[in-house]
């Protein structure tokens, strides 16, 4: 049935060309340059560079803070959207309008003030100073710029699915009697778990490569808060090309992995779907 | 019967209330310290900065540079999301992944491969050269580090809201022998006509932000390849702290533009949804 | 059915390659202007524009500059001349000459960055030597800012040692001015242990030991200190510092330090780009120029050091001039700095290790 359904639907050739087409030109083809440069390394002297001490611990600092940023804008996107979508109150549009706005602020600006909001001088840093907890030039000052910049991606991918969510299921089970928890975790949750895992893993990705509003932020104390963009900023500023293509190879190859995993898990999850539909 | 009720109007409000003290403390407050920055010295210095010949020229460059990728990107989006929602076909997760790649690489990593693509160092650049084409360090390169960074924005957000979709309009309407283009504008597009919305909306609203990448392509020539974040930095590394943060406030006006914009056509679109249905 | 998809295929790559056609258009249209403006150049029309490709904190230096050199040009050629600035960190810069950014002239805050432009074949070797002291016009030093009253009593390198000193600089490894304050730390403890390399080590550790913020550049540290009120001292160059009590005279003061590193800015003729636009007699008249008296004063409104002394002289009032002063040659030179310290695995990242 599906196999036979598949061609019925016109523009396969045309879509899938020019899909091909532009994806190489901007994406595929300057990606392969890094690969290219950071050959000039041998096998021995590229796992030398990528596996120094400094650039593990970066490694760890960059996954580590993504991670945290990405649960706290999982968890908050869902109900940002939910309350976006759901319900009715004043300044709601207001709400909704402001989600863009970190991709709008240049993230240096971004970085700049929040950092001076944070710093234990600033407006929030002053209030968490009083408890001993210092945010800005911690880990704790990358994750919140990190959930700043990643915060939409989830908010933007949650909220057109709950939208175009087909009340009828929700509404019987809850004419059956069911919990509003038990209607949300087992009529709602499962529709919009691909979506969600799109938006968390392209804030995943964004938070591991940001750099701008993180260099402000991070106090880029070596060992503690410095991240992989830096190290590999550091090592162009030596004009040293390869090595730093080659970390920035190892960072691809591990947003690559995460992104194709969450791809699987979406696949996966809308065949379910398309099934339970049909 | 009445106590649910009630339990769900305490979800609501609890909801509503962490939304909105999350996205005060995370977007208004950061929002807020640019703004106050910007209005430290009075209006007459903000004015000044404002309408600085160099600030102008490079609101002139952003906004070129944001049109010509929200047009390439949609154009993409639309191709890429009909492709691979509509069809079944081996290395459709590997070409999912392909596409969300640029958005978790670091923006440095970005500016970096066109530089190594279309550089000096370049094997190509003899030939740019001899032909007088200018890539790097020129409004092209700009161009294309925008494409990039925000190359999945709109083909990420029609993809959910496709799968959730199905294929069955579809494919009734092909059976009946429409053709592709009416079966899109007729049966697809209305489906999607918002998610559509939000897509071109992040995009604008990202590609008009692009700091980094856009910093390493563009070689920061005063009136010439400075876009209003790269502006925006410079002030900064100058030692003007007030006029860059007004030069900021001038985004984050043309993002609330842009986000008003949109809330009214959305309103607009919705209401008569809401009208046909009836 | 296959057909189909081939030929809508080539359709879709022909639309690709029409879309990237019109991209480089706008781009050859750029390109083109160039051209002919090389042309217009070459034939000594009457109008001619140059790029200085500079560092960070020179803008207001080289707005007056630019604006006197221009008249100065006009009387002495005739010619009108455009003078188009590039600002960003001086290492960052010197990287974009190198990949194709056409800069007529280089004004970077350190030899090593003009070399790395030698390096990728822009510039001919023998740079330093084709303009009056080591081709660098101005100079500056480092210099400690603190709070007013200087309330921690900060008087030299010995103190930033001190436990409960916070210390803020920005990293070496990406910003060539931090460079600077690292080797003038050094040179106070080589001085103090007399070059027992144990100790000088140990000295360097608790310094960077007591930073509390390590920001990618020059500004991000003055930030740091300035706007969020972190630690209680800034390495600066002596200009910057200068900026920062000019746009608060109440809240900081300058401590000069027993001894401190001669920063010297070198500035380069990019021959490569001067040879292909026809611009190299204004290039080097434009360099030149900054060795004038009337350059050299605006260096010295400026808050750097005139290289003529008779100009210096005038701003004893500004400038400690009793300052000890060591140079980068007492390091042997950049390239020997660069390996020792600031490379991979160099003295700086084992302070760091663990």
């Amino acid at each position: 049935m599906k196999k036979a359904g598949k061609r019925v639907i016109p523009g396969f050739g045309l879509s899938m060309g020019v899909t091909l087409a532009i994806l190489s030109c901007v994406v595929l083809i300057p990606l392969a340059s890094l690969a290219v440069y950071s050959s000039q390394l041998g096998i021995k002297e590229f796992s030398e560079v990528v596996t120094r001490e400094r650039v593990l611990s970066s490694f760890y600092v960059s996954f580590l803070t993504a991670a945290a940023a990405t649960a706290v804008n999982a968890v908050m996107g869902v109900v940002i959207a939910w309350v976006l979508v759901r319900y009715d109150f004043p300044g709601k549009r207001i709400m909704d309008g402001m989600i863009e706005l970190p991709f709008a602020l240049p993230t240096a600006v971004a970085g700049i003030a929040l950092t001076s909001l944070t710093s234990d001088t600033g407006f929030v840093g002053r209030f968490f100073a009083r408890f001993g907890i210092r945010i800005a030039y911690t880990r704790i000052g990358i994750t919140i710029a990190l959930v700043f910049i990643g915060i939409p991606f989830v908010v933007r991918a949650v909220q057109p699915v709950l939208e175009k969510l087909d009340s009828s299921c929700e509404e019987a089970a809850r004419a059956l009697g069911a919990e509003p928890s038990v209607v949300f975790w087992k009529v709602i949750f499962p529709e919009l778990k691909p979506a969600l895992f799109t938006g968390a893993g392209l804030a995943f990705g964004r938070c591991l490569g940001e750099y701008g509003s993180v260099v402000f932020i991070a106090g880029n104390k070596p060992y503690y808060t410095e991240i992989t963009p830096l190290i590999i900023m550091s090592e162009l500023q030596e004009y040293d090309y390869a090595s730093a293509t080659a970390i920035a190879l190892v960072m691809l190859a591990a947003s690559f992995l995460i992104l194709f995993l969450v791809n699987l898990v979406q696949a996966k999850n809308s065949q379910i779907l398309q099934g339970g539909n049909g | 019967m009445q106590e649910n009720r009630k339990s769900s109007t305490v979800t609501k409000w609890f909801l509503i209330g962490i939304s909105v003290l999350f996205l005060a403390v995370m977007l208004l407050l950061p929002l807020i310290t640019v703004i106050t920055e910007a209005l430290r010295s009075g209006w007459d210095v903000y004015i000044e900065s404002v309408s600085d010949e160099y600030t102008i020229k490079a609101l002139q460059l952003t906004i070129e540079a944001t049109a010509i990728s929200v047009i390439i990107n949609t154009v993409f989006g639309l191709f890429a999301a009909w492709a691979i929602t509509r069809f079944q076909f081996k290395g459709k997760k590997l070409l999912t992944t392909m596409i969300d790649i640029p958005v978790t690489v670091s923006p440095i990593i970005a500016g970096l491969i066109f530089i190594l693509i279309f550089g000096r160092q370049s094997a190509l650049y003899p030939y740019l050269q001899s032909m007088g084409i200018k890539v790097v360090f020129a409004v092209p390169g700009i161009v294309l580090a925008t494409i990039f960074v925000t190359f999945p924005f709109v083909s990420r957000e029609l993809i959910p809201v496709l799968e959730v979709q199905g294929t069955d309009e579809e494919e009734a309407a092909a059976l009946m022998g429409a053709k592709g283009w009416t079966i899109f504008s007729k049966i697809t597009f209305p489906h999607i006509k918002w998610a559509f919305v939000y897509g071109v909306v992040l995009c604008t609203a990202r590609a008009m932000g692009e700091f980094g990448a856009v910093s390493v392509l563009s070689g920061h020539l005063r009136g010439k390849t400075n876009t209003l974040p790269l502006h925006i930095e410079i002030l900064f590394n100058e030692f003007q702290y007030v006029p860059a943060f007004a030069v900021s406030s001038i985004l984050v006006v043309l993002a609330i533009f842009i986000l008003v914009v949109r809330s009214i056509v959305e309103y607009r679109g919705k209401k008569e949804d809401a009208e046909n249905v009836c | 059915m296959r057909k189909r998809l081939v030929s809508s295929g080539l359709a879709a790559v022909l639309a690709a390659a029409l879309a990237a056609g019109s991209l480089t258009g706008c781009g050859g249209g750029k390109g083109n202007d160039a051209a002919t403006e090389a042309a217009k150049n070459a034939s000594a029309a009457d109008k001619v524009t140059i790029t200085n490709v500079s560092y960070d904190p020179t803008r207001e230096l080289y707005e007056q500059y630019n604006k006197v050199f221009a008249e100065h040009w006009k009387e002495q050629t005739g010619q009108d001349v455009e003078i188009t600035q590039s600002h960003g960190g001086s290492g960052k810069q010197a990287l974009e000459v190198a990949n194709g950014l056409e800069a007529d002239v280089v004004t970077l805050a350190l030899e090593y960055d003009v070399k790395a432009v030698e390096d990728a074949g822009l510039i001919e070797p023998g740079w330093k030597e084709e303009f009056d002291k080591d081709s660098s016009p101005y100079t500056s030093t480092i210099v400690f800012l603190v709070r007013k009253g200087n309330p921690k009593n900060i008087k030299d390198w010995g103190d930033l040692v001190k436990d409960g000193i916070g210390v803020i600089t920005p990293n070496p490894k990406t910003s060539g001015g931090a460079r600077w304050n690292y080797l003038a730390a050094w040179a106070y403890a080589d001085k103090l242990y007399s070059g027992d390399e144990t100790k000088i080590k140990d000295f360097m550790k608790k310094l960077y030991e007591n930073v509390l913020v390590l920001d990618s550049g020059a500004r991000g540290a003055t930030t740091s200190f300035v706007e969020n009120g972190q630690g209680d001292v800034l390495l600066a160059w002596e200009n910057e510092a200068y900026l920062s009590i000019k746009d608060a005279p109440d809240d900081y003061e300058i401590i000069t330090p027993s001894i401190s590193i001669l920063a010297q800015p070198s500035v380069a003729v990019v021959d490569e780009v001067v040879d292909a636009r026809g611009t190299r007699d204004v290039a080097t008249g434009y360099l030149k120029y900054l060795y004038s008296d009337e350059a050299q004063k605006i260096a010295g409104d400026n808050f750097y050091r005139p290289s003529n002394e008779k100009i210096l002289q005038e701003y004893s009032d500004t400038f400690d001039l009793n300052i000890n002063l060591v140079t980068i040659d007492d390091f042997g030179g950049w390239d020997k700095a660069q390996e020792t310290h600031f490379a991979d695995g160099g003295v700086f990242d084992q302070i760091y290790e663990k």
